[in-house]
């Protein structure tokens, strides 16, 4: 259980999170949606204590990441595997290297065992003959999918994904969605994801929280966000013009 | 006004105390959790081996204008046999480490700060964070290592191809007496003139890890911050080697 009280963050003059309240459970694949430059991956940051909040609680299965010394940090990060937005793949080591280099740092496996695990976990992620590669000779939904390989191979509990489907073609981005679904279904972690796939993530998602101003607007189950009654809620949703979200 | 100020005074502190604690820890994460040795050949290949040809090339030319413009000022007092000391301590004490470190800024700081700013604006330091990895042990302490052992190599290779070049040109085509050119350096050169110019491009090794891998570690956003860090890296390395020289050498005199 991850859990955030009362978070505050700003950026010079701008607030970006304003008191915000929210609960992501155990083993279930939590959605956080919202309008762009709301502070999604904002706050996706400081649930792995790569940004620390300026005022409020983050708390790992009841241990706070807030302030804590980097050796305790890494401790609690241990159990996180992480996709970032732009993949961050290490853009000087092939597709093979990347996925088996936490692999090599963090266990004690042969240099067999090590092949092994990496092949496999790119075979699950649908990847075949690509292991020389360097990242940029690859497309980005393949890129996307190394990130995957290389933020499950580990096992950790929790898998943070920061837009994982953006910018890839519909049939990519059901792949994408539904590679989540059958790794979380195989492996059980606790995942979160920042999207604005409306309405696909709902079919991805148990729970979805909505971001907007700072705070949690709402936060449910994929139903009970689709029938919400907020105004911001509804908007998003349908993709209006109309209504409390204003484009800058 | 006053405010502006404020602002500007706590950003410069907040910056200094940021830097000198980059350093501290770097040295501190050396002991505490040394790189491995692949990770630190791959940057005493990338930043000794391959700034060989441009030390050489330097070294060799300013040798060759060092025995020039000794060879014009000594001869104005018959002392023409004194230029293979002339040379040799010119170099030795000061020209050597002093610019072989600038070279390296030039070929090697640079290049250190646009790979990590890269690293950084492209998140991947903060894909190694994730992982509960510590950046530092593979992006900063390496180098490190490397430049303080391979800054005093290429100063000594800068020293000894220098010489030669003052002697190519002060002895094969301004006709001084090899002999003297050798025996007086060779009578004038102390031990303590080497070290000190050893303990120099020690420094100045620091001083390029140091700075290089600071200012990419805190790039800006975007291709133009990690443009402005590499500017920047390369500006203020050279300068802190020139101001860093001056303290070292009145200390060492």
């Amino acid at each position: 259980m991850i859990t955030l009280r009362n978070v505050h963050k700003s950026f010079g003059s701008q607030k970006v999170l304003n008191g915000l309240d929210l609960d992501i459970p155990d083993g279930k694949i939590t959605a956080i949606i919202g309008p762009s430059g709301e502070g999604k991956s904002v706050l996706l940051k400081h649930l792995i204590g790569l940004l620390q909040p300026d005022n409020g609680a983050v708390e790992v299965d009841g241990e706070s990441i807030v302030g804590v010394r980097r050796s305790e940090l890494n401790r609690i990060r241990e159990k996180f595997g992480m996709l970032f937005q732009n993949v961050a793949l290490f853009d000087s080591m092939t597709v093979f290297e990347n996925v088996a280099f936490p692999l090599e740092e963090k266990t004690a496996f042969s240099k067999e065992e090590i092949r092994g695990k990496v092949l496999s976990a790119l075979e699950d992620v649908g990847l075949k003959n690509i292991e020389n590669k360097f990242p940029d000779e690859l497309s980005g939904g393949m890129k996307k999918r190394v990130g995957l390989a290389r933020a499950v191979v580990l096992n950790p509990r929790i898998i943070l994904f920061d837009e994982p489907t953006t910018g890839l073609d519909p049939i990519i981005k059901r792949a994408i969605h539904q590679l989540i679904k059958d790794t979380h279904a195989k492996f059980g972690f606790t995942a979160v994801i920042v999207s604005h796939e409306i309405p696909e993530i709902f079919d991805v998602a148990q729970n979805v929280a909505m971001l907007f101003r700072g705070k949690i607007l709402q936060s449910g189950t994929s139903d009970e966000i689709i029938h919400s009654t907020d105004p911001a809620i509804r908007q998003f949703i349908s993709g209006s013009l109309d209504g409390p979200i204003q484009m800058v | 006004m006053i405010q502006a100020l404020g602002h500007t005074t706590i950003e410069i502190v907040r910056d200094l105390g940021r830097v000198g604690w980059f350093l501290l820890y770097s040295l501190y994460m050396i002991v505490r959790r040394p790189p491995s040795l692949v990770h630190v050949l791959k940057q005493l290949r990338f930043i000794g081996t391959k700034s060989l040809f441009v030390i050489v090339l330097t070294a060799g030319f300013t040798g060759m204008v060092l025995g020039l413009q000794g060879y014009y000022t000594l001869s104005k007092f018959g002392s023409e046999g004194m230029l293979g000391t002339a040379v040799a301590l010119s170099l030795i004490r000061e020209l050597g480490p002093v610019l072989a470190a600038l070279m390296v800024t030039g070929r090697a700081g640079s290049a250190i700060t646009a790979e990590i700013g890269i690293m950084r604006i492209t998140e991947q330091i903060d894909a190694l964070e994730t992982m509960a990895l510590d950046p530092f042990k593979y992006l900063v302490t390496p180098k490190f290592i490397a430049a303080m052992i391979t800054l005093p190599l290429l100063c000594a290779i800068f020293d000894v191809i220098g010489i030669y070049g003052g002697w190519l040109v002060g002895v094969k085509l301004l006709g001084v007496n090899p002999g003297a050119y050798f025996y007086e350096m060779e009578k004038a050169v102390v031990w303590r003139d080497v070290y000190s110019g050893f303990l120099k491009s020690f420094s100045f090794g620091v001083i390029i890890a140091w700075i290089g891998c600071y200012k990419g570690y805190y790039a800006g956003h975007g291709a133009e911050g990690v443009s402005k860090a590499t500017t920047e890296s390369v500006v203020l390395t050279s300068v802190i080697i020139l101001v860093w020289d001056y303290f070292l050498t009145s200390v060492l005199l």
